[in-house]
């Protein structure tokens, strides 16, 4: 049912951890729903220089919070608002109809996690 | 890599005896029974000694031996049947909440159609309250529905005190006993019960054919009409290899269940003894002692129940999840809610099911590789709490 690049993203994700002093954090998600995504990120520039992730969640979520941190790594935050769960399911070769929901969870806490950022730095 | 196979609760490989007995039936004496020819007769010969057998197994008449397409059906089969043909001396049905979704599916149905159902109550360790149960019966209780043990927990349930109870009130008394049978003996008179269900691909058996006993003078409802098979009770052409096939595992079953149950639990008991010593934060979920042989059921806090499900599969350990994630459903198992787990923990609910082809050195293989990757999921957990120690403990010398 899964991609092997989700399986990959799975087994051995990318970015896990957190940031000491980040710049921006985002949560998305309850236990009971079963799914919970935590988001940190680093901004330097207006660009993300280092995103990281915890993840409470099937193994669609955790891959797609690999995925999707890996790819805001680098963006200004604006292009990383731009990021959809689309996006990120493209990068890991399609997700199962039922998983589609575990990506946006993705999507939301990095917009969490820019929001965060910007309600810091706009002072 | 090995693979190992801990969801014998899901189904079971068919032993190789059984399929032996089976072969013939699919080539050379293909027949339906149905027919009027020779051809015709080997099969009936066929299907006609299986049915014997099972009855005989079992303590029933060859004449209250029904097949079916498997537990599902007759599940299904015992309920609607049941409510349908009765509806004239009431319309209330009692099922536990922790059945099957053969059965909870069912009756939810049945609800739609008229018919008032009790979901009755389970305690912490999925056992229906006995006292509970008894207080919901009304005038027009007709039928009360519990099953011989929990598919997801392995709780036994009470249903030699339950059957006694619902038959001296003149109520009809089911019981599903797909996950029991074949692992535990099974006897209609002991508890006597009005109907029982049972799957042969749970012990070895062919799947795709179960049995639904419906004791003599018991008069059901059809689901499936069509042609005069199975007493003009349940149409549709006889699988004759499966009910063979099915009758062979079943007397295998029987035969040496007691060696295999004796050998399961004691895999059972080193699971489930080395996992609460060995791993922090787990929760055994179902009965302690009150439960199946084969089955352990653990609930890992901090950690959701698919991701751990596809990390045994990646390490070649096949289990099962009640983890919303895993059935496509967003809701988590019935049957851990009911029993009173919190969301959180039932969505990291394992099952872990053995057989007789299990070995001790797989269930040590499994509880070390369990712990890896506990302690790497938890390490991805947002959820653990940061004042906790990450770690799990060491085998102890005497293992």
């Amino acid at each position: 049912m899964y991609t092997e690049k989700v399986m990959e993203a799975f087994q051995n994700p990318k970015n896990v951890g957190e940031i000491e002093n980040y710049d921006g954090m985002g949560m998305i998600g309850s236990e009971a729903c079963g799914d919970i995504m935590q988001v940190f990120i680093k901004v330097e520039n207006g660009v993300i220089a280092d995103a990281k992730f915890k993840t409470f969640g099937c193994a669609a979520a955790i891959a797609t919070s690999s995925t999707a941190t890996e790819m805001i790594k680098g963006m200004t935050v604006d292009e990383a608002l731009a990021v959809t769960n689309k996006k990120v399911i493209d990068v890991l070769g399609g997700l199962p109809p039922q998983k589609i929901h575990c990506s946006v969870l993705a999507e939301q806490a990095i917009k969490a996690a820019i929001e965060d950022y910007k309600s810091r730095h706009s002072a | 890599m090995e693979r190992i196979y801990f969801d014998h609760a899901a189904t079971t490989a068919v032993d190789g005896r059984v399929l032996q007995k089976m072969l013939p039936y699919f080539t050379e004496k293909f027949g339906n029974p149905n027919s009027q020819h020779a051809f015709g007769r080997e099969a009936v010969a066929a299907v006609d000694e299986a049915r014997d057998e099972i009855a005989k197994l079992i303590h029933a008449k060859p004449s209250e031996i029904y097949f079916t397409s498997g537990g599902t059906e007759s599940d299904n089969w015992a309920l609607r049947g049941a409510a349908h043909a009765l509806k004239n001396r009431g319309k209330h049905l009692i099922v536990s909440a922790v059945e099957h979704p053969a059965m909870i599916a069912t009756a939810k149905e049945l609800i739609k159609e008229g018919f008032d159902v009790t979901f009755a109550e389970v305690d912490e360790y999925g056992r229906v309250d006995t006292e509970r149960l008894k207080s919901a019966v009304r005038e027009d209780t007709v039928f009360i529905g519990v099953m011989t043990a929990n598919n997801e927990v392995g709780t036994l349930q009470p249903i030699a005190e339950l059957s006694a109870f619902a038959r001296a009130r003149g109520i009809v008394f089911f019981t599903d006993a797909v996950q029991a049978a074949g692992i535990m003996k099974i006897d209609v008179t002991s508890p006597a019960v009005d109907m029982l269900s049972f799957s042969a691909h749970k012990f070895n058996g062919p799947k795709g054919v179960g049995v639904l006993y419906v004791r003599s003078g018991l008069r059901i409802g059809k689901i499936i009409t069509g042609g005069h098979q199975e007493r003009s009770m349940r149409g549709g052409t006889t699988n004759v290899p499966a009910v063979v096939g099915m009758a062979e595992a079943l007397r295998l079953a029987q035969e040496e269940q007691e060696k295999n149950a004796a050998y399961i639990a004691r895999l059972r008991d080193r699971f489930i003894g080395r996992v609460l010593r060995e791993i922090p934060y787990v929760k055994l979920n179902g009965h302690p002692q009150e439960r199946l042989p084969g089955n352990a059921n653990f609930s890992f806090r901090y950690v959701e129940g698919e991701s751990l499900l596809f990390s045994l599969d990646l390490a070649g350990i096949a289990v099962s999840s009640g983890s919303a994630c895993s059935s496509g459903s967003l809701e988590p198992s019935h049957v851990l809610l009911a029993m009173g787990v919190p969301e959180g923990l039932a969505h990291g609910s394992i099952r872990f099911s053995f057989g007789a082809d299990n070995t001790q050195e797989q269930v040590d293989y499994a509880v070390d590789r369990l712990k890896e990757i506990v302690v790497k999921l938890r390490a991805l957990s947002p959820l653990f709490p940061k004042d906790l120690k990450n770690e799990v403990y060491p085998k102890r010398k005497e293992e």
